[in-house]
């Protein structure tokens, strides 16, 4: 469990998503409207592609969210869970600010939810 | 059990469907003596205009035997088979007789000469003889007989019109209505000789027709007559195999559609039935589906039919139903603007008997299924439009002639089966399919029983694409957190906020990357570029019209090379290359806008292509330059963002090798200028495009896509292509021709100004990427790692290029 440091805040537009790569693992960063900031799993469980940084950033019934850019299953940024496909869902990291700079700190090392998710497939 | 039907048109055709659909799983053989399956009679004269006769032709159901071009000469009913011409025979245990009707010709000298109009070969006849005449004259006046005169005026013809009886359409309007749609159809610079029979065909001294001859001696001149006075029924082999035949002919049937063979049954215009010989399409689809009830151990019965009739002909409305007289009558004329209307009422003037329009048909819809029961209002109400909009219909009351379907089976489909819809009806009930006449009164029926039909696009907005559209041109928002703060709620989704997006690119014209209108894209508008499947993107440089020089080409394939890219040439005439990594996607972008190409636009809710032929300037049939209109027109509507994707095409002679009509708005050429189709696309449910113009000049032509382009942009849904938009104009393609070709609306001036708008501020959006640090910014694989490769993305190798390969 340690902090990485991975850009400046101003970076971050509002509303959109970047991807980090911290040891090994994709980690797709999130600003809202309201100026927080989320971190979810850069891997879009649907399709195996690791592009969630990229989807578009809105709300579910307040809920702050991104919807995946293949095929548009939407994702609850403060859970990781999927809101249109029950049972799915992709790990949450723990991101904050220090000094104007954005840090993240990955929860699960990369295998773990492949693990996880190779498990649930199979049954 | 075996069957065998006798004909194939549409009563044949409705016969087997209703077999089918009620699952019959015995033998089937339809015979038909034309070359094809049962086609749509109604739209017959669409032929004419461009609709191809397989998109005519009905769909053969499932397992029916099918024996086309194929004439029966005969029927043993003792040894239960029929004989077809070849000496063949077919066994049946039930014999269904469609065999139709042929039009009437009446017995004068040179008749031979004359054409008919029935069948798809009766219109490529009248077509190939018209290309060398100048008049044409149509022996009757009903209402088959003006459809034919409009052909004839379709296809360049002065077109005269001889009727017997002292009016036109005897059988559908009185002598008021009569002298009113006389000059309706005087005034398009038609001929009408009404109280008028025929004397002879005339020819020429080369055999060639020159006219017709009426019995007073006046000489039509023509070089086409059509005889279209009527119809007989085709019951020739039913009187050779001793089956009642009516006085007048006709196979005499009982109400289960029985011939006097019970084992034979007659079904369509060939029938007799209750006395009656029935040519209008609704009629002949009840009697094939009492066939098919009775055939499988229904119940079902035919009494007779309403013959009402609604139809618009040379642009004129014409309705009539229920009788056509009755002990009190109050009508409404009005000669200048051409209006005839008329309602027979009963002598207790309570109960409403029928009623004739002309100029006007909108009593019709609303009156009808009233003939019979007491009148909703006082008839001088009823005579103007509108009146009967908020009448309340009676269950028993028949909403659709044409498949025979009340209010209350229409109440039913929405109760109990959640129909929400129009389509929805067509789907349940088949009502609307035929004619669509009644698709007013569906929607009505809709509305009243309180089905809300949700408009919001999503859970932030209440509003439709079309009234958001609006909302931001009128209150002149330009960003997207303005909108949703006024007239929405929550931060938008996937759904919303590319479409505000969509309708600030085609308002404003901005960059789509400016300021906050970056994070209202997909990734495909957010990176300029097509994601796949892996992550990774496509790139397609814009090719105008599908030509490229040599210079270009090779730049492309250089590109490819150096960046590894997968390369494939579109649908679209240009060339897609695959694999390219965000933040490889600037460097590449350098190399082709260096070397001159532009955005395609291949990733946006926009125009694609223009694709064309290679037109006159090397094909020995073409006609005109497609090359040059289609560069012209992707030029001009490069980077217009819209609704929904925008692909056209431009075809250099009528070949059509550009395949035009299967796009948003396709162009053929003519000898004379430009025909404009509209409303066309491939993709899951493919549809031809509809002719909305002919003959224009450049001029015009670019006048009015520019108008149809934005009236789309306008008002369509998100992500309605332009098919489904035109199919659900309230009023379909004549409204779409009033509203951008005669300003009807008084929006023309406003759709020009806002595409003039368009063209004059159109930028590149890659060249203007390429010189914005912030915007190149983002093209990043990582944040923290601004040129590391993704390590999840993997290719092997397949026929000598990348292919991508997924972790599982």
């Amino acid at each position: 469990m340690s902090w990485t440091r991975i850009c400046a805040y101003d970076a971050l537009a509002p509303e959109r998503g970047v991807c980090a790569l911290v040891d090994g693992v994709q980690v797709a960063v999130f600003r809202t409207y309201d100026g927080d900031l989320h971190a979810l799993d850069n891997l879009d469980p649907f399709s195996g592609a690791y592009v969630l940084s990229r989807g578009i950033v809105g709300t579910r019934k307040g809920e702050p969210t991104v919807a995946s850019p293949l095929h548009k299953q939407v994702f609850s940024l403060v859970t990781g869970r999927c809101l249109d496909e029950e049972g799915v869902s992709v790990p949450v990291h723990a991101v904050r600010v220090r000094d104007g700079l954005v840090e993240v700190n990955v929860r699960r090392p990369a295998g773990f939810f492949e693990e996880l998710r190779a498990v649930a497939a199979a049954g | 059990m075996r069957i065998v039907v006798v004909g194939y048109g549409p009563a044949a055709h409705r016969f087997v469907e209703t077999l089918a659909g009620k699952g019959f799983d015995g033998r089937v053989t339809v015979i038909g003596e034309e070359p094809r399956p049962a086609y749509d009679r109604v739209h017959l004269t669409s032929y004419l205009s461009g609709t191809s006769a397989d998109e005519l032709t009905y769909a053969v159901p499932g397992g029916i035997v099918t024996r086309l071009a194929t004439r029966v000469t005969a029927v043993d009913r003792e040894a239960r088979h029929v004989v077809t011409a070849d000496g063949g025979a077919e066994p049946y245990d039930v014999l269904v007789l469609a065999t139709g009707s042929a039009p009437f010709v009446p017995p004068v000298p040179g008749a031979e000469h004359a054409f008919v109009y029935r069948t798809i070969e009766d219109l490529d006849a009248i077509r190939a003889a018209a290309k060398d005449a100048v008049e044409g004259v149509v022996v009757g006046g009903g209402l088959l007989g003006l459809e034919a005169a409009d052909a004839l005026r379709a296809l360049g013809l002065k077109a005269h019109i001889v009727e017997m009886s002292p009016w036109l359409m005897p059988r559908q309007v009185d002598e008021g209505g009569g002298s009113v749609l006389k000059g309706h159809i005087e005034s398009l610079g038609l001929g009408v000789h009404a109280g008028s029979g025929v004397q002879e065909v005339v020819t020429g001294p080369d055999g060639r027709v020159a006219g017709l001859r009426k019995p007073d001696g006046t000489l039509l001149e023509a070089q086409v007559v059509v005889f279209s006075a009527g119809i007989r029924p085709r019951d020739e082999l039913a009187r050779a195999c001793g089956l009642d035949v009516g006085e007048r002919g006709g196979i005499v049937v009982d109400s289960a559609m029985r011939t006097s063979d019970p084992s034979v049954y007659a079904v369509g215009e060939c029938a007799l039935a209750g006395g009656m010989v029935y040519g209008l399409v609704g009629p002949c689809n009840t009697m094939a589906e009492v066939a098919a009830d009775r055939i499988m151990g229904g119940t079902a019965a035919f009494e007779g039919a309403d013959m009402s009739t609604k139809l618009k002909l040379l642009g004129v409305e014409v309705a009539q139903f229920g009788a056509m007289d009755g002990a009190l009558d109050v009508t409404y004329m009005d000669p200048v603007g051409g209006v005839y209307k008329k309602l027979f009422i009963s002598d207790d003037a309570r109960t409403l008997l029928g009623g004739i329009c002309v100029g006007d048909a909108s009593p019709y819809t609303a009156l009808r299924p009233f003939v019979g029961k007491e009148l909703p209002a006082a008839p001088s109400d009823l005579l103007f439009s509108g009146a009967g909009a908020t009448l309340d219909l009676p269950d028993e009351a028949q909403v659709c002639s044409c498949n025979n379907v009340c209010a209350g089976d229409i109440r039913t489909a929405i109760a109990d089966q959640g129909v929400t819809d129009v389509p929805g009806i067509k789907g349940c009930t088949r009502a609307g399919t035929t004619c669509g006449s009644c698709v007013p009164m569906l929607k009505q029926l809709l509305e009243k029983s309180g089905v809300e039909v949700s408009k919001a696009l999503c859970e932030h907005f209440a509003y439709s694409r079309a009234e958001l559209f609006d909302i931001v041109r009128v209150r002149g928002i330009t960003t997207f957190s303005e909108l949703i703060a006024e007239h929405g709620q929550g931060r938008g989704c996937d759904i919303c906020k590319p479409a505000v997006a969509s309708i600030l690119a085609s308002l404003h014209n901005g960059h789509v990357l400016d300021g906050e209108r970056a994070a209202l894209q997909d990734t495909n508008d957010a990176f300029l570029a097509n994601i796949q499947k892996n992550g990774t993107y496509s790139v397609v440089p814009r090719i105008p019209g599908g030509e490229i020089t040599p210079e270009k080409l090779i730049v492309i394939g250089e590109v490819a090379r150096d960046f590894g890219l997968y390369t494939k040439i579109t649908g679209g005439q240009r060339i897609d290359l695959f694999g390219a990594r965000i933040e490889q996607l600037p460097e590449i972008w350098r190399r082709l806008v260096e070397a001159g190409f532009e955005s395609g636009h291949a990733y946006g809710k926009a125009l694609r292509t223009v694709k064309s032929c290679v037109g006159s300037t090397w094909c020995r049939y073409g006609v005109q330059d497609s090359v040059g209109m289609a560069i012209a027109l992707e030029l001009r509507y490069r980077g217009l963002r819209s609704p929904h994707k925008l692909k056209s095409a431009v075809s250099g002679c009528a070949r059509e090798c550009a395949e035009a009509r299967s796009k948003d708005f396709g162009i053929i050429a003519t000898e004379q200028g430009w025909n404009l189709y509209v409303g066309g696309n491939g993709g899951f449910k493919p549809r031809h495009a509809d002719l909305l113009a002919k003959d224009l000049s450049t001029e015009e032509l670019i006048r009015t896509i520019d108008r149809f382009l934005m009236f789309y942009i306008r008002t369509a849904d998100r992500l309605q292509r332009t098919a489904a938009w035109l199919e659900s104009l309230d009023g379909g393609l004549d409204y779409l021709r009033e509203v951008i070709m005669e300003d009807s609306l008084g929006i023309c001036a406003d759709l020009d100004a806002q595409m003039e708008h368009h063209v004059a501020t159109y930028a590149d959006e890659w060249r203007a990427t390429l010189d914005d640090p912030e915007k190149l910014g983002r093209f990043v694989s990582f944040v923290n790692a601004p040129g590391v490769p993704d390590p999840s993305i993997v290719f092997a190798s397949e026929r000598g290029q990348i292919k991508p390969v997924m972790a599982r």
